[in-house]
């Protein structure tokens, strides 16, 4: 594994679904340590960059790399250094919070000593330690949105990536989710690949990509995006970016 | 990955398998009472219709009951084999199945985990099976309870394979329906579980030939002959065989580059 390779780059990615193009020759990087958002809208290709990088979708066009670990060629070491949070919820319901950081840390190869501590510093993390023994069936959608994003930590993956993860919560909770995983890059020392169609959800000091229609529109810094489109805002810049005003109407 | 993290890891599959069966007590009673339908009421009724001779591996005449035991065990085991299929199409609906694909080890490793889980259970309903027929006077040699433990976990391994693959090929939920009438029924009634070979010959040349390539004759016969403590080599050799093409099948179906699951799209994900 490379140390100064980035944390995910593609490289000429395409896929197609028949003769439907869900992406099309798409290359960007993530820098180690950023927060990067992946902006788009819905049918953008967001999900399906995000199938090929979870190896879900075999990837037959181009190049993708993990932490410097090509995802077709050492699949098994890309994987291990990968954090999901899918847009659908992958919990099992009818296992308790606990019972269900146990199963994805056995499916890691964690031992249970190891998997005890860790769940519950990550429970601490997100504030739901007191839910441990409890339903997942029986937490809210925030709740369990949090119990997801911190499953996926519990093997120390260096990349996070999340595919719409606020999608159907509420304004409080939305918020209290970005907050977390920006608060999680300083302590767990990680790289954040964050999915939206929410521009209110891009800061100033974020990387951003903006895919359209399978296509790569922009990639760079929020603040280079704003002085390149000359927007006032990063929901204007990225209007301008995807040509559709009537989209963000 | 060291020899201990695929320990752990199966171990964890096996957990999660557990549990779910632990949490779903109907689906222990119902896989019971199926056969247990079968014995008491089936069997009861046809007792005086149904002449066995002595036929291998019995030393004796043997009751009806006694005759179809190894048959609904079997039994046991094929809708065992597809509830864990319909479980996995569940879960790959759910995205659960999304949590056991993005572990880091080998694809097939985790399928074969998810099979010896699923056979793990049903082996404990056979026994729970057993241990009630026993009150009904189906008594194999005490020996016989332990010789036929092998036969149960690779006839467990063949069932279940053989739903892991039809789990590919189902595509929603609401197709399972199809499975029961298209694969359980021809399987468990095309086969030696109700009625001996010699019988169907007489009645139908055809049908005899059909029940003869059912790989699920000669499970029946596997555990027939195991819990008598014999063993038969054709049916080791079939249920072996067919243990070995479903499994790679399902390995192929499950592998996102080359099989069903490649065609069609990843499991549940949209795009």
């Amino acid at each position: 594994m490379k140390s100064d390779a980035p944390a995910l780059e593609a490289r000429h990615v395409s896929h197609s679904y028949g003769p439907r193009k869900a992406l099309e020759d798409v290359s960007f990087a993530v820098s180690r340590g950023s927060f990067c958002v992946l902006l788009g809208l819905n049918g953008a290709g967001k999900s399906t960059l995000f199938s090929l990088v979870t190896r879900l979708f075999a990837l037959r066009q181009g190049a993708l790399i993990v932490m410097g670990c090509d995802l077709q060629r050492e699949p098994r070491k890309a994987l291990a250094q990968l954090g999901v949070v899918f847009q659908s919820r992958t919990l099992d319901l009818d296992l308790s919070v606990a019972q269900n950081f146990f199963y994805h840390a056995a499916l890691h190869g964690i031992g249970k000593a190891q998997a005890d501590a860790r769940t519950e510093k990550l429970l601490s993390a997100v504030q739901l330690a007191d839910r441990a023994g409890e339903k997942v069936r029986n937490l809210s959608g925030g709740q369990m949105r949090r119990v997801e994003i911190a499953r996926a930590l519990l093997h120390r993956p260096r990349l996070l990536v999340l595919d719409e993860p606020t999608a159907g919560l509420d304004i409080g909770a939305r918020a209290d989710i970005l907050k977390l995983v920006r608060g999680l890059i300083a302590s767990e020392g990680m790289s954040v690949l964050w999915a939206t169609h929410l521009t209110d959800e891009v800061f100033e000091t974020d990387d951003v990509i903006v895919l359209h229609k399978g296509i790569l529109r922009a990639t760079g810094s929020a603040t280079e995006l704003l002085r390149q489109t000359g927007a006032a805002d990063i929901r204007e810049a990225f209007v301008t970016l995807i040509g559709e005003k009537e989209a963000l109407a | 990955m060291s020899f201990a993290a695929y320990a752990i890891c199966l171990k964890g599959i096996i957990w999660r398998e557990g549990l779910r069966f632990l949490h779903q007590r109907e689906r222990f009673v119902s896989a019971l009472v199926r056969p247990l339908v079968w014995l008491f009421i089936f069997a009861a009724g046809f007792r005086q219709v149904l002449g066995i001779s002595i036929i291998p591996p019995y030393e004796t005449y043997v009751l009806y009951e006694v005759y179809i035991t190894p048959g609904l065990l079997a039994m046991i085991q094929l809708f065992n084999g597809m509830q864990s299929s319909l479980s996995m199409v569940y879960d790959r609906e759910m995205g659960n199945m999304r949590v056991l694909l993005l572990s880091p080890f080998p694809r097939w490793f985790l399928l074969l985990g998810k099979l010896i889980a699923g056979t793990l259970v049903s082996v404990l309903q056979c026994y729970a099976y057993l241990a009630i027929a026993y009150l009904w006077e189906i008594e194999p040699p005490p020996l016989g309870y332990l010789t036929v433990l092998p036969a149960f976990l690779l006839v467990g391994l063949m069932l279940g394979s053989l739903g892991m693959l039809l789990s590919s090929l189902i595509r929603q939920l609401e197709n399972f329906a199809g499975v029961m009438n298209f694969v359980i029924f021809p399987m468990f009634f095309a086969s030696s579980a109700l009625y001996p070979l010699w019988r169907v010959q007489e009645g139908s040349p055809w049908l005899y030939y059909v029940c003869q390539i059912n790989p699920f004759t000669h499970a029946v016969e596997l555990i027939r002959f195991a819990l008598y403590m014999q063993f038969n080599p054709l049916a080791f050799a079939v249920v072996s065989g067919c243990t070995i093409v479903f499994m790679l099948a399902a390995i192929v179906a499950y592998d996102p580059s080359r099989g069903l699951m490649a065609l069609r799209g990843a499991p549940g994900a949209a795009a």
